[in-house]
């Protein structure tokens, strides 16, 4: 009330001051995306003056400090950042999508609203401390299973990130299917589907962008987890051949090898060189998650 | 009910309930597993970490190289270094939000931060820690500190932070806002009195939630600042810290007598956790309540 007379120009100038100030913090986070970019593109250039490019993308041959001659190539890490993702994905997807459709469809209102907020607190459990349950539980588990010596393996990281990406996979499948309007639920009911047959038929296909962007937030999630395979895979060098095997995977050996590694050296720039990678590999991901769930919002409106 | 039975002598019919009654069979058994794993989990770490927490535990510094005393130091570095976080990623993060919901079209540039947003938030934390060392321990000097990991944990908290802030402002029914504007007041006025005590709670929220995650990253902090040891406490933001995840990667796999530092280990691993549930819980229930004073 009292506040419309105060209005005039120092009011103005207030308005806009808040007004930029708020904008500016909404630029900072293009700011910040660029800024990741154009600083790791910035420190894995000068690696280039002594790698040969198509060394780093082909050969698979990763070892920088060897006394004759250094070699980078970043395919073994490649190979095994995959390895474990895909890994993951196959044990998480479905099982995810599967919890998705039993929250939206099956959970009664009440069970849901404790399920949910327990598979957050899944998603909030550090993932060094997966890492940790990797190697006192499940390592020796696999140990014991396949009659190995040790359990730090491609599984052993796989089964990890599949804990981890399954907080994800889950809310995001979960609001695809809670989407899917009301009416196509209906319409199959009244033509005597019944409820798993409406699920199944109607509601998933409907649901699938969303459920497909899911898999790829997945996806991305587990390619860019560091402490969790750093600790679980055991960290070998070599090519993978399987997922009984110990791998390292980009993220890991950039953890291993960052801490060690004198700085402005072709091995320190090499290491930025892979994070840019990793970086590049998991925008491209996560944009195009962006774009298909985009596409569904606008098909549903 | 009794029309279905009529009809079960259909086959096909009969094939359908039982395909149901096993599909949901498998969707629910699929959730206990989930839910079964995360608790046999916490229960693991629990039952195995009880035993090393004592008051020395909690209050003292690491003794006779890590295989005894306490972690003190770590506890103080992690809350340390997620203040600074903190004091990054909340006022910012509820500017962004503010920006967006309050004052932003439905532009090109508006889709552009959307989309910056959801890709910062995709980007993997080793990355934000490459980062951090470029920008704030080399380009800005912060060396390896508490200050440059704090503001790489900031950065990597925004995105959470800004999505978390503007749900909060969702919240607010617009009919708040028309109210105030239709009194006269400027934007910046009907933000203040009508819009912000009404979404703080909820900001302050979804920030706490945050900043647990924050508190539990290592990846970002490794080349930052955390310390493999330190017997002292942090004095000033240019030194390093110990922190609690740093600490557990440690003790868990680079240590010299890996069976010794076992129990010291879990011990943490229990500490990290109860942090982190305390802090979901308390969130959880708020945000319960508040929801539940919207509806009433």
């Amino acid at each position: 009330m009292h506040s419309v007379k105060k209005k005039g120009f120092g009011s103005n100038l207030k308005e806009s001051f808040f007004k930029n100030l708020f904008k500016i913090s909404g630029l900072l986070t293009i700011l910040t995306l660029l800024g990741i970019f154009a600083l790791l593109l910035y420190s894995a250039v000068p690696a280039f003056k002594e790698i040969d490019l198509k060394e780093f993308f082909t050969s698979t041959r990763w070892d920088p400090t060897s006394p004759e001659e250094p070699e980078y190539g970043l395919l073994s890490m490649l190979v095994s950042s995959l390895l474990v993702t895909a890994g993951a994905l196959f044990i998480a997807f479905p099982v995810g999508v599967a919890v998705a459709a039993y929250l939206s469809d099956v959970a009664r209102p009440k069970t849901r609203e404790i399920f949910k907020p327990v598979i957050e607190l899944l998603a909030a459990v550090p993932s060094v401390v997966v890492g940790f349950i990797g190697i006192t539980l499940i390592g020796p588990l696999i140990a014991r299973v396949f009659k190995m010596s040790h359990g730090l393996t491609a599984l052993n990281g796989s089964i990890l990130l599949a804990i981890m990406a399954l907080p994800t996979i889950i809310s995001i499948s979960e609001d695809a299917l809670r989407a899917v309007p009301q009416s196509y639920t209906e319409a199959s009911l009244a033509v005597g589907a019944n409820h798993w047959q409406t699920l199944i038929r109607v509601k998933i296909p409907a649901a699938r962008s969303g459920i497909i962007a899911a898999f790829m937030l997945g996806m991305g999630r587990a390619i860019g987890e560091t402490m969790t395979v750093l600790m679980a895979t055991g960290n070998a060098r070599s090519f993978p051949h399987g997922f009984l095997q110990s791998v390292r995977t980009l993220t890991a050996n950039i953890a291993i090898e960052l801490g060690e590694v004198p700085y402005f050296t072709t091995h320190y720039y090499a290491l930025f060189a892979l994070g840019l990678v990793l970086f590049l590999l998991t925008f491209i991901i996560n944009l195009t998650a962006d774009l298909i769930m985009e596409k569904q919002k606008r098909k549903l409106l | 009910m009794s029309r279905s039975i009529k009809k079960s002598k259909n086959n096909k019919f009969e094939k359908s309930v039982l395909l149901q009654w096993v599909g949901f069979f498998l969707v629910r058994l699929a959730t206990y597993a989930v839910l079964f794993i995360l608790i046999y989990f916490l229960y693991d770490i629990a039952s195995k970490g009880y035993k090393s927490i004592s008051w020395e535990f909690l209050t003292e510094a690491p003794r006779k190289g890590m295989t005894q005393g306490g972690i003190l130091p770590a506890i103080v570095g992690t809350f340390l270094v997620t203040m600074i976080t903190a004091i990054v990623a909340v006022p910012l993060g509820m500017a962004a939000a503010i920006y967006l919901n309050e004052y932003a079209g439905a532009g090109r540039l508006t889709r552009l931060i959307r989309l910056s947003i959801r890709n910062l938030a995709g980007v993997p934390s080793i990355v934000y820690g490459l980062f951090g060392v470029i920008l704030f321990v080399n380009i800005l000097k912060f060396g390896t500190s508490v200050l440059s990991a704090g503001l790489t944990l900031g950065l990597l908290t925004l995105p959470w932070t800004i999505t978390a802030s503007e749900e909060a402002l969702k919240s607010v029914p617009d009919a708040y806002r028309e109210g105030a504007l239709a009194l006269g007041a400027t934007k910046w006025q009907m933000i203040r009195t009508n819009v912000l005590p009404y979404s703080i709670p909820g900001m302050l929220t979804g920030a706490v939630l945050g900043l647990a995650r924050a508190a539990g990253e290592t990846a970002p902090i490794m080349f930052t600042g955390a310390a493999f040891y330190l017997p002292y406490l942090p004095r000033s933001l240019k030194d390093q810290f110990m922190a609690l995840p740093y600490h557990l990667y440690i003790m868990a796999t680079q240590h010299h007598a890996i069976d010794k530092a076992r129990a010291i280990a879990y011990g943490t691993a229990l500490v990290l956790i109860v942090f982190i549930v305390i802090f979901n819980l308390g969130a959880i229930i708020i945000r319960a309540r508040l929801r539940n004073k919207w509806r009433n």
